[in-house]
């Protein structure tokens, strides 16, 4: 970091700051603070636990790979095609960002439940998806998919177009420009919009609680089973805790380290703004 | 081996015809806005008119207004764009690159890669096969996607200000580059530098607000402007009015005196006609110097810019270059009403 330059920070400013990263840093220093390390290996071992990570680890993984599958087309629809209620389809789709996972619950059981909106079809087809394991994906994939969504778009929105149109101009027919073209130049986003997902799909709670319910083995996902030993067991909602902390810290590292592409690609700018320097400079 | 096109786009102003005879390059040149880049668009098929037509060696590629509506997506046109920027894809190497459109085109890898070499050895480029385009100079770059448009073997290959992104040191050699493969193959160039017109084009077509203002052979559109912008590239002063028995009335009333170009005029005097001169051939006075044939142009000076090893004086709409001497000692600034005095003989006039 260059300590010359002139910043314009005013000092109490800096208070502040630090006031703000106390808020976010000290709670997560209690819970280091609180385990117990002598039996924090039994403890996240136990039958139950495990049973609970599994689930979890399972479900989000099958609710993040619907979430790229149905994510992506969404997100390229939203950010290049033209159709009418546009704008309003993009609103609704980030709802769940900032809607009470409680009542995402309420209106996935209203919908998918046997007395919901899909419920009577469902049952004709010899399905039943509330408190299955079905239900918690559907849950994790309702509140995660804006993730992936808004991420996405906005790498393919700032992206442009021009390459694709290169392509086409090309003789490459649309299938083999989105194969070749669009999904390699969109990885990043995805990679990083998947990992977002994912780490939201692991934390769940209200909506599962409330659509899926709190099964062992079948619905009781790792935040669930913290809830539940919370009451019984601080220590091992303690330790599990830690469990979800620490795969929360991986997530944040991949999905906001810099970059590798941009460096290069900056580093090649420079060359040629330094390639055309010698000409201007012969004395 | 032709194409003719044909096509409007009322939202922006755009009316355009033209055509190429077989193996003929036209560089296109205008102002800013003046439809280039909405022509090159709609041949490429990545922006749609609102009516006409276009075909390509006999094949319609687009027929729009009537009751006809075909429309041929731009994979299946056969015209390559090279645009202001490389646009290599940045996630495939200088070879996967060129060997794209080949592939497209369900070419087999292996043959699509020999092909891909062949072109990069055309650009001077085969020692960057391996690169990534992040690896690569601008100038390198765009030789690369010059081979990629290339690779294709493109019915119309259009060119949009290919050097406009280059230094002064990249541009000279795509030039040559460019020479030495647009020669017989049909390609319509964009560009804003007078040199690739001379260069690479056979004719020149001069757009302005959506229109075609003039096109002819590019030596001629240059030696006899007949539009202010034609005028500008080719560095002259340039005044249109209606032909009189020896050289043309401008529209606020001033006549200006002449020599007639070109046999007679088919016209003859009443006629919409221009005058052209050379800025070198324009003297400035301090008072008014009668005495014929001379034209002498009361002015009001707007700038004063440095022009080679001469002054550029501006003013009225009209240039005159003199020396610095002669600029110091007639004391010229900015504001000032001077004389522009130009030889009848120097004034060329003819038709609009």
């Amino acid at each position: 970091m260059n300590t010359r330059t002139y910043t314009g920070l005013p000092r109490w400013l800096y208070g502040l700051a630090v006031l703000a990263a106390l808020v976010v840093v000290l709670p997560l220093a209690a819970i280091v603070a609180r385990v117990n390390w002598v039996d924090f290996l039994p403890l996240v071992t136990s039958e139950s636990a495990l049973s609970a990570l599994g689930l979890s680890l399972r479900t989000s993984v099958a609710s993040t790979l619907l979430c790229i599958v149905l994510g992506v087309p969404l997100a390229l629809v939203l950010a290049r095609g033209r159709f009418p209620l546009q704008g309003l389809l993009r609103s609704l789709v980030l709802l769940p960002l900032v809607l009470p996972p409680v009542v995402g619950g309420i209106a996935l059981l209203y919908t998918f439940g046997r007395q919901g909106l899909l419920g009577g079809t469902l049952e004709v087809l010899g399905l039943q998806i509330a408190f299955s394991t079905t239900a918690v994906v559907l849950a994790q994939t309702f509140v995660a998919l804006p993730f992936l969504v808004v991420s996405l778009e906005g790498a393919v929105r700032t992206g442009g177009q021009r390459y694709e149109a290169v392509a086409a101009t090309l003789g490459a027919p649309p299938g083999v420009v989105f194969r070749r073209v669009t999904l390699p130049l969109m990885l990043p986003g995805l990679a990083s919009g998947a990992v977002l997902s994912f780490a939201r799909s692991l934390g769940e709670f209200g909506a599962t609680l409330t659509f899926a319910g709190s099964l062992q083995g079948v619905t009781r996902t790792l935040p669930l089973e913290i809830y539940l030993q919370r009451e019984t067991d601080p220590d091992a909602a303690v330790a599990l805790s830690l469990v979800l902390v620490a795969v929360a810290v991986a997530v944040v590292a991949l999905a906001y380290r810099r970059p590798a592409g941009r460096g290069v690609r900056q580093a090649s700018t420079e060359r040629a703004t330094a390639s055309a320097a010698p000409g201007g400079t012969v004395p | 081996m032709t194409f003719s096109y044909q096509a409007a786009l009322a939202e922006r102003g755009f009316d355009v015809t033209m055509s190429l005879a077989a193996g003929e390059t036209v560089a296109v040149m205008g102002p800013n806005g003046a439809g280039k880049s909405t022509l090159l668009s709609s041949i490429a098929g990545l922006l749609k008119p609102d009516g006409g037509r276009a075909e390509l060696n006999g094949r319609t590629i687009f027929h729009l207004g009537g009751n006809s509506s075909r429309w041929t997506p731009p994979h299946r046109r056969g015209t390559a764009l090279l645009a202001q920027e490389p646009l290599l894809f940045p996630h495939l190497t200088a070879l996967d690159n060129v060997a794209f459109g080949p592939r497209s085109a369900g070419v087999p890898r292996k043959a699509a890669n020999r092909e891909a070499e062949r072109w990069l050895a055309e650009v001077e480029a085969l020692d960057l096969a391996r690169r990534r385009p992040a690896e690569l100079s601008g100038g390198q770059a765009q030789r690369v996607a010059v081979a990629r448009a290339l690779a294709t073997d493109p019915a119309l290959l259009l060119l949009d200000e290919p050097m406009a992104a280059l230094d002064i040191h990249s541009a000279p050699l795509l030039r040559r580059l460019l020479k030495r493969v647009l020669a017989e193959r049909q390609a319509v160039i964009v560009t804003h530098d007078v040199l690739d017109a001379l260069m690479l084009a056979d004719r020149v077509l001069i757009l302005d607000g959506g229109k075609v203002v003039e096109h002819g052979p590019t030596r001629r559109v240059l030696e006899q402007p007949r539009s202010p912008f034609a005028a500008g590239l080719a560095g002259l002063n340039f005044m249109p009015g209606t032909l009189t028995k020896d050289g043309i009335r401008t529209g606020r009333g001033r006549e200006v005196a002449g020599h007639l170009e070109e046999a007679g005029p088919r016209h003859g005097p009443g006629g919409p006609g221009v005058a052209v001169f050379p800025p070198s051939a324009v003297s400035v006075f301090l008072t008014d110097a009668h005495g014929s044939p001379r034209n002498s142009f009361p002015v009001s000076i707007t700038d004063l810019e440095p022009h080679g090893d001469q002054i550029r004086v501006r003013a009225g709409g009209l240039a005159a270059d003199i020396t610095p001497a002669a600029s110091a000692d007639l004391g010229l600034v900015p504001g000032m009403t001077v004389h522009f005095v130009v030889k009848a003989a120097a004034v060329s006039v003819y038709e609009a």
